[in-house]
């Protein structure tokens, strides 16, 4: 493997994205309104509304910040512009993305209202677009990269085939030191013995099992069946695959043959060392890329079975396939076809390879078929209700 | 032409790699392993599905990547489709 380098854009703080945007980020449901006229007054701005922000509380307002903060600090974004209901959650936000040393502004609406903070936001966010557009790629190294790895509608196909070219991936991207991360917590049931012995480290396995654990006693405390048609789902189970053992299976495919995990890091966490990481996410794909990208993770690496469409507003999503079907019939979803794997025709080396290819020229700055299609699904993780 | 492969020797089921007719007599592959099986597809089993290698009696269970998938919960004859109307999880 010779390629290691791609053409990124390293920030203040020395971490390197692949896109350049300036995202205009909303405190909470009520401030989304603002955002996206600011998106439509500077077309080129990007607003990333979403449902929540209001009245959380507990480790789920932890979880809240974190996910706000690290949206805001992820390197694939240039600049900020945050609008909020009130000014004291608005400028913790603000002062959490400023650590990065990145430009970052906070405007309120409370004793102003709409009209007047979306003129203030848009002259700012105007100054930001216009100092973004002359930010620069260089040459990095795989080593700056960040990379997250998660399936959706898989069927039989994915672990005969797309999961084990993101396991050679893996292999051999860690081993060239980037850092990586997967996830899934209750979609590792049913391999979880496997997933354990792949830590680095007897403290690294009793946490990872500690938090499946917590995970598993949530579903027990909550089901009102066997899960069956949401784990696996409606579209698992119509492309053959049967349990719940069975995905999981599947799944682990993707943490590659030799790659032993480092640490367990919570949802929205940044990894504080390079190397590859569990995080506890959720399995459902929007939801835990959301979360992956507030980790820091500049791009995502998604194999699919059936055909799960997700995109992510700040973090590209690449998709691979090895179901002949949705490779014919959803082609436009699709970036890498593995499908000769399934007919013997390529190996897992050469998927993995090919898989390489792919991603660097996304590093580079090619669009995904979910970026083209103009997917930006950006979902919180909410863990119980609010106050 | 292979219709179904295995991920492990000691799987019990195959995945068909192609739309398996009912009454062909159909070859498999194992990725891992030497196993070659042969034999009669007793019912048309679509791509991506799984087909029984082996008879089964109602809790038995079900192994593939060399590990536990499931119990059996309906009789499944080697040859059928084997899926969620006689396999079911063991843990949730």
């Amino acid at each position: 493997m010779s390629k290691r380098t791609f053409l990124g854009y390293r920030r203040e703080n020395g971490r390197v994205g692949i896109r350049n945007y300036v995202a205009i980020l909303p405190v909470d449901d009520i401030s989304n309104a603002a955002c996206e006229a600011v998106a439509h007054n500077i077309p080129g701005t990007l607003a990333l509304p979403h449902a929540y922000g209001r009245l959380q509380f507990g480790e789920d307002l932890e979880l809240f910040f974190r996910t706000m903060i690290g949206t805001g600090c992820n390197p694939n974004v240039a600049a900020v512009v945050v609008i909020g209901i009130e000014p004291g959650w608005t400028d913790r936000i603000v002062q959490g993305i400023a650590q990065t040393g990145k430009p970052v502004a906070g405007f309120a609406i409370e004793r102003h209202g709409d009209i007047a903070t979306i003129a203030a936001a848009s002259r700012q966010a105007k100054e930001y677009l216009q100092w973004a557009s002359e930010r620069r790629r260089t040459t990095c190294s795989v080593r700056d990269l960040y990379i997250s790895v998660k399936c959706g509608e898989s069927d039989t196909t994915t672990g005969l085939s797309s999961c084990p070219a993101v396991g050679n991936l893996i292999d051999k991207m860690v081993a060239a030191g980037a850092t990586a991360s997967f996830g899934e917590t209750s979609e590792l049931t049913g391999g979880e013995h496997i997933v354990r012995g792949k830590a680095a480290s007897k403290k690294v396995a009793a946490e990872f099992m500690r938090v499946w654990q917590d995970y598993s006693d949530m579903i027990f405390k909550e089901k009102t069946n066997d899960l069956s048609e949401s784990q696996p789902t409606k579209g698992n189970i119509r492309g053959g695959l049967t349990t719940i053992e069975e995905k999981a299976l599947g799944n682990i495919e993707k943490l590659g043959r030799r790659t032993k995990f480092i640490g367990c890091l919570k949802p929205a966490e940044a990894p504080s060392r390079r190397g590859f990481w569990f995080m506890d996410t959720s399995s459902a794909a929007a939801e835990a890329v959301t979360l992956w990208a507030a980790s820091g993770a500049v791009v995502h690496l998604f194999p699919t079975g059936q055909g799960n469409i997700i995109g992510n507003p700040i973090e590209p999503v690449i998709k691979l396939s090895g179901n002949p079907l949705t490779c014919s019939t959803m082609s436009e979803h699709i970036d890498l076809d593995v499908s000769a794997m399934l007919r013997g025709e390529m190996t897992v080396d050469q998927a993995g390879d090919a898989l390489i290819d792919i991603m660097l020229r996304t590093c580079n700055g090619r669009l995904t078929a979910a970026e083209a299609l103009g997917h930006r699904e950006f979902v919180m993780t909410k863990l119980y209700r609010s106050a | 032409m292979i219709a179904f492969l295995m991920h492990e020797d000691k799987d019990t089921v195959g995945v068909a790699v192609t739309d398996i007719k009912k009454g062909r007599l159909v070859l498999g592959r194992s990725l891992h392993g030497g196993a070659k099986p042969r034999l009669r597809a007793l019912m048309d089993i679509p791509l991506g599905h799984k087909i029984a290698l082996r008879d089964f009696k109602v809790g038995d269970t079900v192994t593939k990547y060399g590990c536990d998938i499931g119990k059996v919960v309906a009789p499944i004859r080697r040859g059928e489709h084997l899926h969620v109307h006689n396999v079911k999880t063991k843990r949730w």
